[in-house]
């Protein structure tokens, strides 16, 4: 019984509390998953870059606030432009090369990018921790019904909303979003019907971007020291959200971020003796989503052709 | 006839290598042993490696985390009793285990066992999984055995870590190791079990239609590659003396990933081969960490890191370039040796004449 003491002491405050905490991480999780999730819907592999991708667009907009003084708003313009010139130059120098390899040499290729950018941004800033600038109007505390809440954890939920719907827009009802789901149905049909598939694989890394770039500014407000190893973690359990939503489909990515974020924060509030287990809770769902439902929540059910 | 030529080669060559082993054991000096050592456990890991990424096609992440629990059986078991109290200060050892002393080998043994038996429990979900979901499930819980093992301070120290256990330097013994492991592994390969295994990787559908029992070959393949990474992992504790959780970080899963692409995915005299070139690199490489002074100017670019940025270069370029590695899926042969001694002039001109 006295495992469970710590659920039955809880207030409602610090429940509502707890809450918030979860859905802003899921948030978060879920906007980084979906960059996952479009590379695998298009690729078939995984970005192991992604994660360092996040990491580096924290470490962009340190520099630009912290060190050339830019003002905050021109700053994350400056850093979402920055990353998607990363995330495409990762895509040309070290995916297109092998787009005709065996799936192997691909996934090798992924883990040294993301080893290179680590060890890179270790080398060139240090592998000490860096406290992401503080903005004043983001970072404050309000009340709201007897609860302190960091504004950012509010705004954290709706700015992934506008995104996913701005996103399902383009995906859905635009032209590019239309080729980039041909090319996930059939790679070699798309190319076939005159989709120029290089196009369509560097629009899809810079999306992921995007998100990957808006994720990492909230990611830093919200946690805010930064190290190299920051996207090492986050990297892997989003692309554990998006396996669990079923890979290639974006609302499901958005779901499995929610899961995780939730399920991390709420185990540890209401377990506190887990709290040393907390990173091992996405693998666990992993595995027990896979056992049972191997294409994921939302995923569609596809058989190997011979 | 050439069997036997080649038999005798072979044992020939062992005695050759192991009478180096010795010599280097006495004539060198420890810096020498301690990378000669590391060098054979990387191969006796990356051999590891190889049985799963490239024999059966499976491509695991998890070979730090076997490592660990290799490392950790051998710290716990073999610190002496006497010493138990002073390493595990911050809380006492559990007194299940507290008096438990064993020698090296059986902890190696046991360690490899244990790693095994994890693999196991790991591989029974984790191996329906399909090629790039078996890599993120394996460096998870290559993560999750590292989590246990910080967590479970009573057994493994916690955070701080097994000081103290018996230095291991002698080249004869890891030297006889890898001899026995690289052995093992080549009559596997070359078994009926073996060619299961690359008919898997091959294709697997292909395979299953042969007769082929998926699951088994490749949960076989995962607690042997296990098993042996224990054993590696047992020894690289014993040689480094001191066991840390900090130490067994996926990132060092990716040193036997260069291994095993460099040697070539698929071959063991390749592996053995990647493994003696990165660990000499790496060796190599340290020069680029320390500031380097060329007349009188310090050039700016050689400081801490540099070692780990050129090192995921190489990493990179040779997936970019040079993908087959040395040996490819070959292996080193004594016909082709001889064939090449006989007239090494004309030997990689016939090959390619016969290619063509």
């Amino acid at each position: 019984m006295e495992f469970f003491q710590p659920i039955l002491d809880m207030s409602g405050a610090s429940f509502a509390q707890h809450l918030v905490n979860g859905i802003s991480l899921g948030s978060l999780y879920a906007m980084i998953a979906i960059g996952y999730t479009m590379v695998y819907g298009i690729l078939l592999m995984i970005n192991f870059a992604h994660g360092d991708i996040v990491m580096m667009a924290c470490y962009f907009a340190f520099f630009g606030i912290t060190v050339f003084k830019i003002p905050w708003y021109l700053t994350f313009v400056g850093v979402i432009i920055a990353t998607v010139l990363l995330g495409v130059l990762i895509e040309r120098a070290a995916y297109r090369p092998l787009r005709t390899a065996p799936k192997n040499s691909v996934l090798i290729s992924a883990i040294g990018a993301s080893f290179l950018l680590e060890n890179l941004a270790n080398y060139l800033f240090s592998g000490r921790p860096l406290r992401f600038p503080e903005i004043e109007v983001l970072a404050q505390n309000i009340e709201i019904a007897g609860t302190q809440v960091q504004a950012i954890s509010l705004i954290i939920p709706v700015v992934t909303i506008i995104c996913l719907v701005i996103l399902l827009h383009v995906v859905n009802k635009t032209k590019i979003g239309m080729s980039m789901r041909a090319v996930s149905k059939d790679y070699e049909i798309a190319r076939v019907m005159g989709i120029n598939i290089d196009n369509v694989i560097s629009m899809t890394f810079a999306i992921g971007s995007i998100l990957a770039a808006i994720g990492a500014i909230m990611w830093g407000i919200r946690y805010p020291g930064i190290t190299p190893m920051l996207g090492v973690m986050p990297g892997l359990k989003c692309f554990i959200a998006a396996v669990i939503g079923g890979v290639g489909n974006i609302k499901g990515a958005v779901l499995g971020g929610f899961i995780l974020g939730l399920g991390e924060i709420l185990i540890v509030a209401f377990f506190p003796q887990l709290s040393g287990y907390r990173d091992a809770f996405a693998f666990i769902v992993l595995i027990v989503i896979l056992f049972y439902k191997p294409t994921g929540l939302l995923g569609e059910k596809t058989t190997e052709k011979v | 006839m050439a069997n036997k030529r080649n038999l005798l080669l072979t044992i020939i060559a062992i005695a050759a290598l192991f009478a180096l082993a010795w010599y280097i054991n006495f004539e060198s000096d420890s810096y020498t042993r301690r990378i000669v050592n590391l060098c054979l456990v990387y191969a006796i890991i990356g051999l590891s490696m190889n049985l799963t990424n490239g024999f059966t096609g499976q491509f695991s992440l998890g070979q730090a985390g076997f490592m660990a629990i290799g490392a950790y059986t051998v710290g716990i078991f073999t610190v002496p009793v006497a010493y138990r109290e002073a390493v595990f200060y911050a809380a006492p050892m559990n007194p299940y285990i507290a008096n438990i002393e064993l020698p090296l080998w059986l902890a190696l043994l046991v360690g490899g066992l244990l790693a095994a038996l994890v693999a196991f429990l790991i591989g029974t979900p984790v191996l329906r999984l399909r090629g790039d979901y078996l890599a993120v499930a394996t460096l998870g819980f290559s993560e999750i055995i590292r989590i246990v093992i910080t967590n479970a301070q009573t057994i493994t120290n916690g955070a701080l870590g097994i000081k103290d256990i018996p230095p291991l330097n002698d080249v004869r013994y890891i030297f006889a190791v890898t001899c026995i492991v690289f052995i093992f592994i080549t009559a596997l390969i070359n078994s009926s079990y073996g060619r299961a295994f690359k008919a898997i990787r091959e294709d697997e559908i292909a395979a299953e239609a042969m007769g082929i029992d998926l699951f088994k070959h490749k949960c076989m393949a995962f607690m042997l590659s296990a098993f042996f990474a224990g054993i590696g992992g047992g020894l690289y504790g014993a040689l480094l003396g001191t066991v840390d959780p900090k130490n067994f970080l996926f990132t060092l899963t990716y040193n036997f990933l260069l291994i095993i692409v460099l040697g070539g995915m698929g071959s063991i005299t390749g592996s053995m081969l990647g493994a003696i070139l990165v660990t000499a690199g790496l060796e190599f490489l340290r020069v680029f960490d320390e500031p380097l002074e060329l007349f009188g100017t310090a050039i700016p670019l050689f400081r801490p890191g540099f070692r780990m940025v050129i090192f995921s270069v190489l990493l990179m370029m040779l997936v970019l370039y040079w993908r087959h590695g040395i040996m490819g899926t070959r292996e080193f042969s004594w016909d082709k040796a001889i064939a090449f001694c006989k007239n090494p002039f004309t030997f990689f001109k016939k090959k390619g004449g016969q290619k063509a």
